[in-house]
C-alpha cells in the first residue's frame, strides 16, 4: 500500500483488515522508536529533577514513572506536591490532563478492532503521546503491525523509567538548586511542552482564555486550582465556539 | 549517600497507584466508549485543547512570579524547542541562560 493512503477512506478497506499481532511488530516499533525515547528521556531526566525537589524518593518517582507512564499529568503531579498532600486536586488534574488519552485510544479503533481485548488493554497501557503518533503514522500506510503501539511503548517506558531514576539521584546530588538555575526547569520543561502542543493558530485564542483565567484565579484563589480552571474555560470555549 | 532513596511513603504509593488506574482509564476509555456510542466533533474540540490550555495555565502565573531573568531564560527555550525540536537543548538551554541572566540583573 502506497504511503499517500488517505486515511478518511472506509475503515473497512483492505489494509485495515490486514492487521495482525506479531512479534516483528512489536519489533519494528521498539527500533523505530529508539530516537524518539532518547528525547523523552530528556523530559524524564527533568522529571526525576522535579520530583526530588518535591521530595519524592527514588522509588516514588520510579513507581510513578512505571504505572502512570504520561509525562505531562505526572509533572503537573509533583508540580502540585505538597504536605499534606493535595490528593483532590493531583487525582482530578491527572484525569484532566489524559483526557486527550481517550481522543487518541479511539483513533486506534479501525485498526485495534482486529485484536484480542488482551492484546488492545495490555498495548493501551503503554500509549503514551510520541509512540502514539508513530503507530498512527505506521499503520496508515497499511502495514498492519498491530503490535506496533506496544513495541514502541516498551521503548519509551524503558527509557522514562530509567532516566527518571537518573533525574531524581542527579537531583538528590544538586543542592541549593537555585544555584545551578535547576529551579528553572519546571518552568523551562513547560515551556517545552507548550512549542510541542502548539498546534498554529487554532490554538491561540483557547490558550489566551486559559493564561488569562489562570491569572486571575491564582489571585483571588488558594492553592493550585487556577490550573484546572484555566484549562476547563478553554475547553469550555472550544466546545461553545465550536460551530464559527 | 542521602537516606531513604528507597522509601515507599504508603500515602504516595496509594495516590501513585490511584493516579496510574485512572490514566489507564483515560487510555482504554475512548476506545471503549467509541465501540458503544459516538463521541461529538464539538466534545472532541473541547477536549483536544485541554493538554495546551492546562500546560499554559500552569505557565501563567509561574512566569509572572519570576523576573526579567526567568522571562528572559523563558523565551531563549521557547526559540530552541522551535529552531531545534530537541527537548534536551531546549532544558539546557534554558538552564544555561536563567544563570547567566540571574548574574547580570
Amino acid at each position: 500500500m502506497a504511503p499517500s493512503h488517505d486515511p478518511s477512506t472506509s475503515a473497512d478497506a483492505a489494509p485495515d483488515s490486514a492487521v495482525s499481532f506479531s512479534l516483528e511488530g512489536v519489533r519494528t516499533g521498539f527500533l523505530t522508536c529508539i530516537p524518539v525515547a532518547l528525547g523523552v528521556a530528556g523530559y524524564g531526566v527533568a522529571f526525576g529533577v522535579v520530583a526530588n525537589q518535591a521530595g519524592l524518593s527514588v522509588a516514588e518517582a520510579a513507581l510513578m514513572s512505571a504505572t502512570v507512564v504520561a509525562g505531562a499529568s505526572q509533572l503537573i503531579a509533583v508540580e502540585l506536591w505538597a504536605d499534606p498532600l493535595p490528593v483532590t486536586a493531583i487525582l482530578v488534574t491527572t484525569v484532566a490532563v489524559n483526557l486527550r488519552y481517550s481522543l487518541m485510544g479511539a483513533a486506534l479503533e479501525r485498526w485495534f478492532r482486529h485484536l484480542s481485548p488482551t492484546q488492545v488493554y495490555g498495548s493501551l497501557f503503554l500509549m503514551a503521546d510520541e509512540n502514539w503518533a508513530l503507530t498512527v503514522r505506521d499503520l496508515k500506510t497499511g502495514s498492519g503491525r498491530g503490535a506496533f503501539l506496544l513495541g514502541s511503548g516498551i521503548a519509551i517506558w524503558t527509557f522514562w523509567v530509567a532516566s527518571t531514576v537518573v533525574g531524581v539521584l542527579a537531583g538528590g546530588v544538586i543542592g541549593d538548586p537555585a544555584r545551578y538555575g535547576f529551579d528553572f526547569i519546571l518552568a523551562a520543561v513547560f515551556l517545552a511542552l507548550a512549542a510541542d502542543l502548539w498546534d498554529g493558530r487554532s490554538t491561540f485564542v483557547p490558550w489566551l482564555v486559559a493564561l488569562a483565567t489562570a491569572l486571575v484565579a491564582s489571585s483571588v484563589l488558594p492553592g493550585r486550582w487556577y490550573i484546572l480552571l484555566g484549562g476547563l474555560a478553554a475547553a469550555a470555549l472550544e466546545v461553545i465556539r465550536y460551530d464559527a | 549517600m542521602r537516606e531513604g532513596w528507597l522509601s515507599l511513603d504508603p500515602l504516595v504509593v496509594a495516590l501513585v497507584l490511584t493516579m496510574a488506574v485512572l490514566t489507564y482509564l483515560t487510555k482504554v476509555g475512548g476506545l471503549w466508549v467509541l465501540s458503544r456510542l459516538e463521541v461529538s466533533d464539538r466534545l472532541e474540540a473541547g477536549l483536544s485543547v485541554l493538554p495546551g490550555a492546562i500546560v499554559v495555565a500552569i505557565l501563567g502565573p509561574e512566569l509572572a512570579s519570576g523576573g526579567p531573568a526567568e522571562w528572559a531564560a523563558g523565551a531563549v527555550v521557547l526559540a530552541l524547542a522551535w529552531r531545534t525540536e530537541s527537548i534536551l537543548l531546549a532544558l539546557c538551554g534554558g538552564i544555561l541562560a536563567v544563570v547567566a541572566f540571574r548574574g547580570l540583573v
